[in-house]
């Protein structure tokens, strides 16, 4: 047992503190600390920031353009960026669909997309979930049908995140009516300015539009934009869904997350003393804290044994379950921390440049405690997550 | 014993009851709080002809009602359909306090009130005081015949509407002593009185509100000079009634939701309901929110009691409103999964009302907090 990181580790870390010191723009960091949205045109430039670096694609072969680091690396950077509050990466082509394109489709459309992500020339989107398709996604039934050359493909795909600001989806959709579900699926690549393709936003209950339904009227889809063999597609999507997990548990967002909890608590005043000394509040921080410590090294032990190969299975479940409900739980603290000035719709603060009403750090926090229901949900919802350990390790 | 409502209360809720389902449906709801105002001045009338305004005044004031159990009533029906009229603010604290503080000059603003043609809105919480009800650093000062206001009032609820606002404000002692709290009517337009309004997450509106230098005749004082505190302290004793019954009826209506999705919503080949996993976990939330309305029985009963009693009461239900709602709320979304999410859906602000009466007058740990000094006094 060493709790430490090696020397190796260490200066890695210190390089990645260095560069985002140096090359994090502050109005962007400002910006995600302040609970606010980022714009398309502010995710492309730290994009193209991390592209200059050679850092955009930790998990991709050096043979494409990624920086091959191992889990321990990439669970470094990533932890690194949650806490220096740097954007998320949008994660539909860099680690979503390339590691599928690297496995399992052709060099034609490895050579075409992959630098084309890497420039940010194409912004993806995924198209699995569907209205009758949620959790039982295997039961989607948008259609492809073959017509020479193309595939026609009519239906709707919905929860499509970012939909509104793609030029290309990835969609999982039914090329065989009558075998097994799961064996009727193919894995098409979609270039959203076709005829045929309706976008609309799905307004969520803080206010945000950030995902989408897109809508399918025969649609013509070139044949040569099948990955891989016609109705493998769902062998794809799992891997898809294995693959790049190590950042699941999210501690990175938890640990910012927590901190500024403790900031607002020390700010707020209750009974003449700050709420960070009120016994109730500090233990509920305590107990949080004391979770995420473990989890944390959970993530770890897991973490370090994916950097020597072993891929993660049903401890991603396990991560995905406890890590969402620490961060909920934390975006619930951070509401109560804001007392009455949590009621303000200020969306201009989601939005915006106006200054909040309240202290700053009230703004965002319910809108973020309703929009974070999400994480339990989306991805494979917790009870779907459940299930696969209890089948995993009932061993029934 | 008896458990059952009065006849009287009984047809009182079967006809609200009726009408918000009818009128205020989700469509119409959401359109009322996209608009400007906030709310819908057309139902706001409409429910005061039907006398759901005078429910919360005692015949004394010119009402029919204006206990406990009237007020939970009302709002455990204002939560079912997740109302956004500001009957807490113009009604129970408004009104209220101009019924119990108002000399003869005065009090026939409940009367406009009643009728549903005066709007209030109490200026009682400042940027720092978060839930302390003592807590108030706006000054009022004597000035010959006048009496001058200056300080900040946060999260106004229904300023924008109101003819009046209530204004708090020291005339004597410490920042947090209780003696020295008088309340203030301020016509709305006022010099020196400042809104700067914006919508609220769960809908309706609120205002910061800046006093400079605000000039007032002695004759807008309501009651004795210094002595309101125990007036507002009854009057949010009454709000956390109507706060706990209005989450109550908000999470009837998330239970019934959720056990109509769970019957309808297939995923592989069957109702979710069916999965026992599921099953049990909406079985919870019946026992929860059978806990959620002993409660606000308990309190409503003893709105009327010994301040001590009832305060104990307060702050019980209200801190097992606070756990059940949240349980409710979570647990709603979670086994609905993304269309909980999505605004057009009913659940998504009946959710956010049950989760945002936590920041009205106390969360939960705060009313906790106020069980255990109580207890132990």
């Amino acid at each position: 047992m060493d709790l430490s990181f090696s020397a190796e580790e260490l200066a890695f870390r210190d390089e990645v503190k260095a560069f985002l010191t140096n090359k994090l723009p502050k109005d962007m960091s400002d910006k995600i600390r302040a609970g606010q949205e980022m714009s398309k045109e502010g995710q492309e430039q730290w994009h193209a920031i991390l592209n200059a670096q050679g850092w955009l694609a930790p998990n991709w072969p050096a043979q494409y353009g990624g920086a091959e680091w191992n889990a321990i690396q990439r669970h470094i950077f990533e932890e690194e960026c949650a806490f220096a509050n740097a954007p998320r990466i949008v994660p539909f082509g860099l680690s979503m669909l390339a590691p599928v394109l690297q496995k399992f489709g052709s060099k034609e459309q490895n050579d075409y997309y992959l630098p084309r992500i890497l420039a940010g020339d194409d912004w993806w989107c995924q198209g699995y979930s569907e209205p009758g398709a949620g959790s039982d996604l295997a039961s989607l039934t948008t259609r492809a049908v073959r017509d020479g050359d193309d595939y026609i493909v009519n239906g709707q795909k919905t929860w499509t995140t970012l939909g509104q600001f793609a030029n290309m989806i990835f969609c999982l959709v039914r090329t065989n009516t009558e075998v097994k579900n799961q064996e009727g699926i193919s894995f098409l690549l979609i270039d959203m300015d076709t005829p045929g393709i309706e976008v609309r936003p799905i307004i969520l209950l803080d206010g945000t539009a950030e995902v989408n339904e897109v809508w399918f009227t025969d649609v013509r889809v070139p044949v040569e934009n099948l990955v891989g063999e016609e109705n493998k597609g769902w062998t794809y999507a799992k891997y898809l869904l294995t693959h790049e997990r190590t950042n699941i548990a999210g501690v990175g967002s938890s640990r910012a997350g927590l901190a500024a909890v403790k900031r607002a608590a020390r700010a707020e005043v209750s009974g003449g003393r700050s709420l960070m000394s009120n016994a109730l509040f500090a233990a509920r921080v305590a107990q949080v804290e004391i979770d995420l410590m473990a989890m944390s090294t959970t993530n770890l032990r897991i973490v370090s044994k994916a950097a020597v190969g072993q891929a993660p299975g049903v401890e991603a479940s396990m991560l995905k379950v406890k890590g969402t409900i620490i961060r909920q739980e934390i975006n619930d603290l951070a509401r109560r921390a804001a007392g009455p000035y949590a009621m303000p719709f200020s969306s201009e603060a989601v939005e915006g440049d106006n200054a909040p009403i309240g202290p700053d750090y009230a703004g965002p926090v319910a809108a973020q405690y309703f929009n974070n229901r999400k994480l339990s949900i989306f991805g494979g919802s917790n009870e779907i997550q459940r299930g696969i350990i209890a089948k995993v390790k009932m061993g029934g | 014993m008896n458990f059952d409502l009065t006849e009287e209360r009984q047809m009182m809720q079967d006809t609200l009851r009726r009408f918000l389902a009818d009128r205020y449906t989700t469509s119409v709801r959401n359109e009322i709080i996209s608009s400007d105002s906030g709310f819908s001045s057309k139902i706001w009338s409409e429910l005061a002809d039907l006398g759901i305004v005078g429910a919360l005044f005692t015949e004394d004031h010119g009402g029919f009602g204006g206990a406990g159990f009237d007020i939970s009533t009302v709002f455990e029906e204002m939560g079912r359909a997740g109302v956004v009229e500001p009957f807490l603010d113009t009604g129970i604290l408004g009104g209220g306090l101009i019924a119990s503080l108002g000399d003869d000059k005065q009090k026939p603003l409940v009367e406009d009130v009643i009728a549903g043609t005066l709007h209030l809105a109490l200026a009682h919480g400042e940027p720092a005081s978060r839930y302390d009800l003592n807590r108030v650093d706006t000054t009022a000062k004597t000035d010959g015949d006048d009496i001058v206001l200056n300080g900040r009032k946060a999260v106004v609820m229904n300023a924008e509407a109101a003819g009046y606002l209530l204004v708090s404000a020291r005339e004597s002692g410490a920042s947090d002593d209780t003696n020295g709290i008088s309340l203030f009517l301020v016509p709305a337009g006022t010099a020196g009185l400042t809104l700067q309004g914006y919508p609220l997450l769960s809908g309706g509106r609120a205002a910061e509100v800046t006093l400079d230098d605000v000039r007032l005749p002695t004759s807008a004082r309501l009651g004795a000079a210094g002595d309101a505190f125990a007036a507002i302290e009854t009057q949010v004793a009454a709000a956390n009634v109507a706060l706990s019954a209005e989450a109550m009826g908000a999470m009837e209506t998330a239970t019934e939701l959720t056990r109509e999705y769970l019957m309808t919503r297939k995923q592989f080949g069957r109702p979710i309901g069916t999965f026992q996993a599921l099953a049990h976990r909406f079985s919870d939330l019946l026992i929860e929110l059978e806990q959620a309305r002993s409660a606000v029985i308990n309190a409503a009963g003893h709105l009327e009691g010994d301040a001590h009693v009832r305060d104990l009461h307060i702050a019980a239900t209200r801190n097992l409103i606070g756990r059940v709602g949240r349980l409710v709320a979570e647990e709603a979304i979670q086994m609905h999964g993304g269309i909980a999410m999505t605004q057009e859906y009913e659940l998504a602000h009946i959710a956010k009302r049950i989760i945002m009466t936590d920041h009205r007058f106390g969360d939960t740990d705060y009313h906790l907090e106020r069980f255990i000094d109580l207890s132990a006094a």
